[in-house]
């Protein structure tokens, strides 16, 4: 019966969407909305497929619902290696302007593909690699199954098909110029869908678990959905301008629309790129280590200082603006405090291989860890400094932020990724071990190395970049043109452009290593799905 | 007085000695609670536990295996 219900509701939904996609005015929405009906149109196949067949009562409940983490997996390695190939082409677009080709002008330059890589890297990766390993971690840490049965594939697919209609509508024009919140007003309705069914999930099996404690790794988990669903609806609160076209008009406007913005894009880091990534931390260090975390009472007094303070950070983006002072005065302070808790944090995850320090020198994987969590005490010390209004002055519109971002993002976010996804594959797939530990050393030096390129020049350039735009002559006339900082920077251009390339030939081993894990590796006896003894 | 001075005053004021007295509150209960070193102890240890299937039933109520 339900699937008659289904079968309704897809079949309308196909039908609307392509009137709405068959009165569009622009190209980006006719093309969103014309993969918004294909969608539901496979999936309504899919469904009919399905109906009046015979249902067999399986009891589920004994086993954990892992397909839907192994498909996030496999997105996870396969987005990263997308959004790291367009970031590699934009980085060599600003270091050879030619490369913005004639023919592609419009579709595939800087300005569109900007976004495209920002939205890959963050979202597409990130994201699956958040909603995979949070469904892994809260049915092992609950002792029970994903509550809501098939509502996991649900998010899964939906989360998918907010990333194919937010990136090509980037490409295609379609963007309400929000850094990190592009996607335009349909695709933000679709994406909170989305995220309230994540929700759903996530605090239906805490409530079903058989483990009285809620494990801190949950608690991270949990404040990244609900921190997200809350600044995804605010900073998105936007009037459509026709509901058959992509343009939409803010509701707030001027300054309070930038403070808004930067509420959510700080937090963005805080809640998606710190607090998620933490919960990852908390679960597949230990696990790596082979032993518990090194102070639970730590990382609990490390989790509410850490919410409590990042939400006011979003200020220190905005200094010397219109913003009133005492409110990039606080936002400055807050980051600073910031750095306590982060290195707390930071602390509790490296001493976690306290009396496993040996482990460093046989098992690459625990490596890439360990060096994500260095890279994250490293980017929330740089951070607190960026924030200080007078280092801001300097840093501020230069690369240095870019490295900055990039020195968390693939260096703490990217490494601890990796090193999950290396944990996870032999457990998903029953293996006994990885395909290979010496392409994960591989992956491991050219990724440290890519990193530290990108990184360094990054500093060089910022640095540089930011002298040379206050440098004034005696009679306090500015001495550099803007034109002369972009050809003093072509250089570090080059080696950011070549490091990002060291970072994605990392990546595209691990895939081969993780697919050849799948294939070639020794399975396990029976499915014990662990080397650690369980009891 | 209008809205924003109202809330800022109360924000500036009570709300913070609020969220502040939560967190030193929360922070005394992890460290000085009787006991919690104990609980801790074997709440870190949850990774290690049900990691191939879920609990049965039958252990469901029981807090820890031997």
């Amino acid at each position: 019966m339900s699937n008659y219900i289904k079968l309704v509701v897809l079949g309308v939904v196909t039908l609307f969407a392509l009137i709405a996609a068959s009165f569009g005015r622009d190209l980006a929405y006719q093309v969103n909305l014309t993969t918004f009906a294909l969608a539901a149109f496979v999936t309504f196949i899919y469904t009919l497929r399905q109906t009046d067949e015979p249902v067999y009562n399986v009891d589920l409940s004994g086993e954990y619902l892992d397909g839907v983490v192994k498909a996030g997996v496999i997105a996870t390695a396969l987005w990263g290696v997308v959004g790291f190939l367009v970031g590699v082409t934009i980085a060599f677009q600003l270091a050879f302007p030619a490369l913005n080709f004639e023919w592609a002008e419009g579709y595939a330059n800087f300005g569109r593909l900007r976004p495209l890589h920002t939205s890959a890297v963050i979202f597409a990766f990130g994201g699956n690699a958040l909603i995979a390993t949070s469904f892994y971690v809260v049915q092992r840490t609950s002792a029970a199954r994903l509550w809501g049965g098939n509502l996991a594939w649900f998010v899964f697919w939906g989360f998918q098909l907010f990333i194919v209609l937010a990136a090509t509508g980037y490409l295609l024009g379609a963007t309400q110029s929000k850094e990190y919140a592009e996607p335009e007003w349909y695709v933000d309705l679709w994406l909170t869908v989305v995220w309230l069914a994540y929700l759903a999930v996530f605090v239906g099996t805490l409530v079903k678990r058989k483990e009285p404690h809620i494990y801190v790794a949950n608690w991270f988990y949990l404040s990244f959905i609900i921190t997200v669903a809350m600044l995804h609806v605010v900073n998105n609160l936007s009037i459509p301008v026709s509901i058959y076209g992509s343009k939409s008009v803010q509701v707030f406007s001027g300054v309070q629309d930038a403070m808004v913005q930067w509420w959510y894009g700080h937090n963005a880091v805080g809640f998606f790129l710190t607090a998620g990534f933490l919960g990852m931390m908390y679960y597949f260090v230990p696990k790596q280590a082979g032993q518990p975390v090194y102070s639970y009472k730590l990382s609990i007094i490390h989790f509410w200082a850490l919410i409590f303070l990042y939400i006011w950070a979003g200020p220190h983006h905005l200094h010397y603006t219109a913003l009133p002072d005492w409110a990039s005065t606080l936002g400055m302070v807050f980051s600073i405090v910031l750095w306590m808790p982060s290195w707390g944090g930071m602390i509790n995850g490296l001493m976690t291989l306290s009396g496993a320090w040996d482990k460093l020198r046989t098992d690459p994987v625990i490596r890439m860890m360990v060096i994500s969590i260095g890279f994250y005490g490293m980017s929330t010390f740089e951070g607190p400094m960026m924030s200080i209004r007078a280092v801001n002055s300097l840093s501020h519109y230069t690369d240095w932020t870019i490295g900055h971002v990039h020195s968390g993002a693939l260096g703490w976010n990217g490494m601890i990724t990796f090193g999950a996804l290396y944990f996870l594959v032999p457990k998903l797939w029953n293996r006994e071990r990885l395909y290979s530990l010496s392409l994960v050393s591989w992956h491991f030096w050219l990724a440290t190395i890519g990193i530290i390129l990108y990184a360094a020049s990054m500093w060089v350039t910022g640095i540089m970049e930011g002298l040379m735009w206050r440098e004034v002559d005696a009679n306090g006339f500015l001495v550099n043109s803007f034109a002369d900082t972009v050809a003093a920077k072509k250089p570090m251009n080059i080696v950011r452009g070549l490091g990002g390339v060291m970072f994605l030939t990392g990546a595209i081993i691990m895939c081969y290593n993780l697919w050849m894990t799948v294939r070639k590796a020794p399975a396990t006896e029976a499915s014990t799905n662990s080397l650690v003894p369980a009891e | 007085m209008e809205t924003y001075s109202l809330l800022r005053q109360f924000a500036d004021s009570w709300m913070l000695l609020s969220l502040f007295t939560f967190f030193v509150v929360m922070a005394a209960w992890v460290f000085f609670r009787p006991g919690s070193s104990k609980t801790y102890e074997d709440v870190a240890n949850i990774p290690f536990r049900h990691e191939d299937k879920p609990a049965s039933i039958k252990t469901a109520a029981g807090k820890k295996e031997a």
